[in-house]
């Protein structure tokens, strides 16, 4: 299997190797860095993946959000995620690429996080490489760098749907700064990083079920935690106002993760078909259960069920999509729909947290369902793709541990900052007059509807 | 003259509109309303949270007349609204003291 030979240690440092620009280490994998090769084929398919995993953000997530709150607060949500957007990209090049994918390969702090010999993209010239998963072939350092930038604003601006309709603005953009710093930048080397402390230990996560989802669906339930519910939740009804809105975000979110997951495989070949056919059955699978769960619970299917289980299937397959096989795709779906349609129902009523758009229940509970469940669908008798040195049962307990240290990271992170922004900001919750006139209004100074 | 103020089910305006052109009626308004009387609201759910949404979309149409029409326009409107089912509405017939046109500045009946 080649990718057993891929993933074995001589990648791993060449991915660091990359690094310095004209390098020291370059020399470590002499006899690939010779061979190495740029295929045009693949720096345009990197290209594209980027531009479409920003489609999901801008305008998928705004619009998949907007259209779940009131009419007075979409702006507040569309402008949250657009500046929250620019917010993370201009923080990514400055240092968070550095801190996540630059560094010393081993010592010191460097299972945790890199260090700044990057700032500003300092050393990533138009001749500087990275690895693929792919011995001999390379990407343009530059290339990996914007790719990566998506998956950091996407990851962060998910979190405003668990602080919708009620935050003050600067505290969340001062947050999302925050939380980005201290979470989501060490997540990433963690897991994705040769030195990283969860990639050392084997952790399977083909496109960021831990990175992106467990991390902002906790950050989400802790920031909903401290920040406390809307006025009137549980008491009077908060409708979503317009679900074709949402419905055309839900659009824009699974064609955005095609490039999120079959982009992650870093080039167009073969393996990069199968994570984006696993990112189509999935969501399929999960759209179906929920809306199969509600029929049966509820008496009918709706539509905003249905893409909810879709979203659910889509976050499931992320840490899998290049690990499993169609089947696994399939039941793996369905169970995230199943899972996250009882998170969103049961679970959140029960535990009486106002996570407004349910972040948690989609992106943190589908997230822990896919991390875990990569371990079983990565299986080589259910048609999946596993790297070498496979055991099934070994593997669940290191996607194990890599959820623990994901949800307990987080939150901590979450809370910490949260805390932070409420000392800096004199609370973070708008006051109950502004709440009440509704974003828009009280904080933007607008209309959506005229 | 009379203010004749009728609620009815949105999907009866047509008909309504098409009885009484067959009488000497010269305008309405008309505005969208919501509202509640026998006929209870339904439920909703979003994601399992149930909502109960109490008022209906009804409109609601201003017909002003003189007092000799006030009882035959009431009948032909209910007539022309009626399903049989509960909320169908109602008509209410108020006192109208004075109406003005702005055009031309008639008053009075002539500007009914």
């Amino acid at each position: 299997m080649k990718l057993s030979k891929l993933l074995g240690g001589a990648t791993l440092a060449s991915l660091f190797a990359a690094l310095p620009a004209f390098a020291q280490d370059a020399v470590e994998p002499a006899a690939e860095a010779a061979a190495a090769v740029v295929d045009k084929g693949d720096v345009a398919w990197m290209l594209v993946s980027t531009m479409v995993v920003i489609v999901m953000t801008i305008p998928g997530l705004a619009l998949f959000y907007g259209g779940l709150v009131r009419a007075k607060n979409i702006l507040s949500v569309l402008t949250q995620v657009f500046l929250g957007f620019s917010l993370i990209a201009i923080l990514w090049v400055a240092y968070g690429y550095s801190l996540a994918f630059a560094g010393p390969t081993e010592g010191g702090l460097s299972a945790f996080i890199g260090d700044f010999s990057k700032f500003f993209l300092s050393g990533v010239t138009l001749e500087s490489t990275a690895a693929t998963f792919s011995a001999g072939y390379e990407l343009p350092e530059m290339v990996f760098v914007v790719f990566q930038l998506t998956f950091a604003c996407i990851t962060s601006t998910l979190i405003v749907g668990g602080i919708a309709e009620r935050m003050k603005f600067g505290a969340l953009m001062a947050f999302l700064a925050i939380w980005f710093t201290f979470s989501y930048v060490p997540m990433a080397h963690m897991v994705w990083s040769g030195p990283g402390l969860l990639f050392g230990m084997g952790a399977y996560d083909f496109a960021g079920g831990t990175v992106v989802h467990i991390n902002s669906g906790v950050a989400a339930l802790v920031a909903a935690l401290v920040l406390g519910a809307r006025k009137g939740y549980l008491k009077e009804p908060i409708p979503p106002h317009n679900l074709v809105l949402t419905y055309i975000g839900a659009g824009l979110l699974w064609f955005g993760w095609f490039g999120f997951n079959a982009g992650s495989n870093l080039e167009a070949n073969a393996l990069t078909a199968v994570a984006l056919v696993n990112t189509i059955l999935a969501p399929a699978a999960g759209a179906l259960a929920w809306a199969l769960g509600e029929r049966i619970t509820r008496g009918h299917a709706s539509a905003l069920g249905a893409v909810s289980g879709a979203v659910a299937g889509l976050v499931a397959i992320t840490p899998a999509a290049g690990f499993s096989g169609v089947g696994g795709a399939i039941v793996l779906g369905a169970v995230a729909g199943v899972i996250c349609l009882w998170a969103v129902v049961n679970l959140k009523p029960m535990l009486k947290y106002d996570d407004s758009l349910d972040v948690f229940g989609i992106h943190g509970v589908g997230g822990i369902v896919g991390a875990l469940g990569t371990a079983i669908v990565a299986n080589p008798s259910f048609g999946g793709y596993p790297l070498d040195g496979y055991d099934m049962g070994g593997q669940f307990m290191i996607q194990l541990t890599s959820v623990i240290v994901a949800v307990v990271w987080s939150g901590v992170v979450a809370l910490i900052a949260m805390l932070v922004v409420k000392a800096l900001f004199g609370g973070a919750k708008v006051s109950e007059q502004a709440e009440s006139d509704g974003l828009d209004l009280s904080t933007h100074g607008e209309r959506a509807y005229n | 003259m009379k203010l004749v103020v009728a609620i009815i089910k949105p999907s009866r305006l047509e008909e309504v509109r098409q009885a009484l052109s067959s009488l000497d009626v010269h305008g309405m308004t008309v505005t969208e309303v919501k509202g509640y009387g026998r006929q209870k609201g339904h439920s909703e759910i979003y994601r399992g949270t149930e909502y109960a949404v109490h008022f209906l979309p009804k409109l609601k149409l201003e017909i002003a007349v003189d007092d000799e029409q006030a009882d035959q326009i009431t009948t032909v409107i209910r007539e022309a609204a009626q399903t049989g089912r509960i909320g169908d509405g109602k008509i209410f017939v108020l006192d109208l003291l004075a109406v003005t046109r702005i055009r031309t500045g008639e008053t009075g009946a002539s500007a009914l």
